[in-house]
């Protein structure tokens, strides 16, 4: 049996991958700032077939219970964690962000500098234990940064890059690191983006991303034409790319 | 989900894809216990399942539709008493995948299991068991509806039973399911024992139909819809018990289809010769009078779900269904006219089923079975033609007494939809005001 860490629970994403594991039975701790949702998705796990859900109730931004989060991790599974994800996040409304300062730094707070803070705290545990696997969803938008959503992209950018780090460290210890970049999917995140047959489901991301964690790869496009698309984005002179209205 | 774009309008289509329709709004609904506000002061609202309708039932053209997908969770399942609590988004299928392992099947089984516990309740769907289990809607012990005042109301045969019994069968029109808690049936194994018996004309189903009724749980025949005298083979089942042969129960992870129709078909492919051909050959597939299998309950159920979109092998016009009761006196002039009217059409059709309700009543006021022979037969859409038979089949059902199946329908007139379903005015008490639907605005025009 496994045992899950699953930091922001109540994203589309992030269930779908839970799914995938209570479906084999794995013993989960669940992490989300919303109580009665993360519930309603503990009783979901529960009846799919989880041996064990335990809920923490946490804001990420909350960096001063962070490392309380990790205790409740060492006292949940006194055997070692097998797989950590870290999945929540915010699609800042980009003219907001470019307008608002505070706005601006808050979106990164909530997408980069609290990721970088808890990946920081797990990746002592993993180091300790010596096995297991992290995943964290990062985005296609950190692959380059746009006019239509850079705030954002940069927070990414930034999530990708420390995974790509951490990945280096913690593979001397035999702990895998996988970066998730998703393209765009149907989730609350992208509610008012207007729907194109780009968008993927996100019960397919999960699928995908449960498997990248069994397999520990380490950087994921999903669905995997994104990975193409994005080795054109990044190829376009700057020059050019500048003008273009992406 | 704002505006929709034409991809996504595409998408919240009905099965038989006629009549086209384009929601100016789809509201994605994903937590039940914050719900978007039900209904704008302009524009109606209604709840879309998985589309498996036929017709207009699940449409709401130039309106909102609440798209309930992602209301896919389950709250409880009681493995020892086989209570299940689920939202209402969740599809049959998947409820099959947690609940066969552990021994439980539905109560009550479409040809499909693509579709949502809240079209199940709204349609009050039935299965091959009619005779001995009534509609879904007898199985169901409670649910939440929400309605656009913000109410939210548990109903159930004790509280808000009329809201209840408006609910199943209630087209949708009486607000929005959350959730729905069910008593799911036990089962020993996953295969179905299943004994074929080939008949050659109607009263000969007749015969066999009301002796199978007595052995068996599930009964139902395939006719061949291209010939009037109503040739066919007639197939009824039973879970099979436990046992050496019989696996554990356990469900088939795989649940992709396996082959599936991407594109279009161009609407030639089903000509009234490539039908011909295949009824015949179905026919003749067996070749002794009475054959006996032991089947997995996917080919035995859901026989068509191994190819995924098979819908959209009948072209980009689509298909139509036509699906009607009548009841058992004289019931064999009247499905042997229907039979002949079509025949004479010339309008083949591939799919057709048939098979005897029993005379369990559904709680549900607008439920479509009742005693009598029903029967299910495809159409490639040819327009007004098409409809112009469909309009001569419901002189044929309303003579008798009979009725025709909201959740297949597209074409049936006010007039019939009211010879029908004669508690209408009735039920319209309890629609929500803010809820509509296409079908609902056709039948009351
Ligand atoms: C291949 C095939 C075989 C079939 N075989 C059978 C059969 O054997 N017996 C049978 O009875 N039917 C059969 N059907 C029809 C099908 O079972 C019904 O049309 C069913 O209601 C479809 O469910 P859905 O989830 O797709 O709902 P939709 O078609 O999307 O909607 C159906 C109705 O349910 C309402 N609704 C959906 N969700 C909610 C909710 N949460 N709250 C309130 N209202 C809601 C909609 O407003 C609409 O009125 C078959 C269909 C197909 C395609
Ligand atoms: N959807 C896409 O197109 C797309 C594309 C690429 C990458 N991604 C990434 O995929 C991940 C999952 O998103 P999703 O698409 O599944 O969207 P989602 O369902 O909206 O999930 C986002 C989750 O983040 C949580 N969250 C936000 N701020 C938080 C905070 N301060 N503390 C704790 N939790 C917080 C939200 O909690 P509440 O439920 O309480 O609000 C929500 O559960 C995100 O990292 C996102 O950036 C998404």
């Amino acid at each position: 049996m496994s045992t899950v860490l699953i930091i922001g629970a109540t994203s589309a994403i992030a269930h779908e991958t839970s799914r995938k594991f209570a479906s084999e039975g794995a013993d989960l701790l669940l992490v989300a700032r919303n109580g009665a949702k993360l519930q309603a998705n503990a009783d979901d796990l529960t009846a799919r077939g989880a041996y064990g859900i335990r809920t923490f109730i946490l804001d990420a931004n909350d960096f001063a219970r962070h490392s309380e989060l990790l205790d409740a991790v060492r006292s949940a599974f006194p055997d070692g964690l097998n797989y950590a994800l870290v999945a929540y996040g915010t699609l800042p409304d980009q003219a907001e962000v470019a307008a608002d300062a505070a706005a601006a730094a808050d979106a990164f707070t909530t997408n980069a500098t609290s990721v970088i803070a808890l990946l920081t705290h797990l990746a002592g545990l993993f180091e300790e234990q010596k096995h297991g696997a992290i995943a964290v969803i990062s985005s296609v938008a950190g692959d380059r940064g746009r006019p239509s959503n850079y705030v954002y992209g940069a927070a990414k950018g930034a999530v990708s890059l420390f995974t790509q780090g951490l990945r280096a460290r913690m593979a001397k210890h035999n702990v895998s690191v996988t970066t998730i970049k998703p393209g765009f999917v149907d989730t609350p995140m992208t509610a008012e983006v207007p729907k194109n047959p780009l968008f993927a489901d996100p019960s397919d991301v999960g699928v995908r991303i449960h498997k990248a964690m069994k397999k520990g790869q380490d950087i994921v496009y999903v669905p995997a034409f994104w990975r193409g698309v994005m080795g054109v984005i990044r190829a376009i002179p700057e020059r050019i790319f500048k003008r273009l209205d992406l | 989900m704002g505006k929709p774009t034409a991809a996504s309008q595409r998408a919240f289509q009905s099965w038989g894809r006629y009549p086209k329709s384009t929601p100016e709004r789809i509201i994605a609904v994903r937590d039940r216990m914050n719900l978007p506000k039900l209904g704008k002061d302009d524009s109606t609202v209604l709840a879309y399942g998985q589309g498996r309708s036929y017709g207009d039932v699940c449409l709401n053209n130039g309106a909102t539709l609440l798209g309930t997908s992602a209301l896919d969770r389950f709250i409880d399942f009681n493995k020892d008493t086989g209570l299940l609590r689920a939202e209402a988004g969740t599809t049959l299928s998947d409820v099959l995948s947690q609940t066969i392992p552990q021994g439980w099947f539905l109560p009550v089984s479409p040809g499909t299991k693509f579709v949502s516990l809240g079209g199940a309740i709204a349609n009050d769907i039935h299965g091959k068991n009619h005779h001995v289990a009534g509609t879904f809607g007898r199985h169901v012990s409670r649910f939440e509806l929400v309605r656009s005042s913000g109410e939210k109301l548990v109903c159930s045969p004790k509280e808000n039973s009329e809201l209840f019994n408006a609910t199943i069968a209630g087209l949708g029109l009486t607000g929005l399911i959350t959730w729905i808690e069910l008593q799911m049936k036990p089962i020993e194994s996953d295969q179905i024992d299943v004994i074929t018996t080939r008949f050659r004309s109607l009263d000969e189903f007749l015969a066999l139909s009301a002796e199978a009724n007595k052995e068996s749980p599930y009964v139902v025949a395939w006719i061949d819809g291209l010939r009037s005298e109503g040739r066919g083979l007639l197939m009824q089942g039973d879970h099979a018990p436990a046992g050496p042969d019989a696996s554990l129960p356990s469900f088939e992870a795989d649940q992709k289809a396996r082959i599936s129709t991407p594109f279009d078909a161009p609407g030639w492919l089903l000509n009234p010769v490539s039908i011909r051909a295949f009824n015949a050959a179905y026919f003749r597939k067996q070749t002794t009078n009475i054959k006996r299998d032991r089947v997995h309950y996917n080919p035995y159920f859901y026989p068509l779900d191994a190819i995924r979109d098979w819908n959209r092998g009948y072209g980009k016009r689509g298909l139509l269904q036509y699906q009607c009761v009548v009841p058992f006196d004289d019931s064999n002039v009247t499905v042997q006219e229907l039979l002949s009217r079509i025949a004479e059409s010339g309008a083949g059709s591939f799919l057709a089923v048939i098979k005897m309700f029993g005379d369990i009543p559904s709680p549900g006021m607008m439920s479509f079975p009742r005693p009598g022979i029903t029967l299910a037969l495809d159409f490639a859409n040819k327009g007004e033609k098409t409809i112009q038979l469909f309009h001569s089949l419901d002189a044929i059902v309303r003579q008798a007494g009979g009725a025709v199946y909201p959740a297949k329908d597209a074409c049936m007139s006010a007039e019939s939809f009211r010879a029908y379903f004669p508690r209408w005015e009735e039920f319209s008490i309890y629609i929500d005001p803010a809820f509509s639907s296409s079908f609902w605005r056709r039948v009351t025009s």
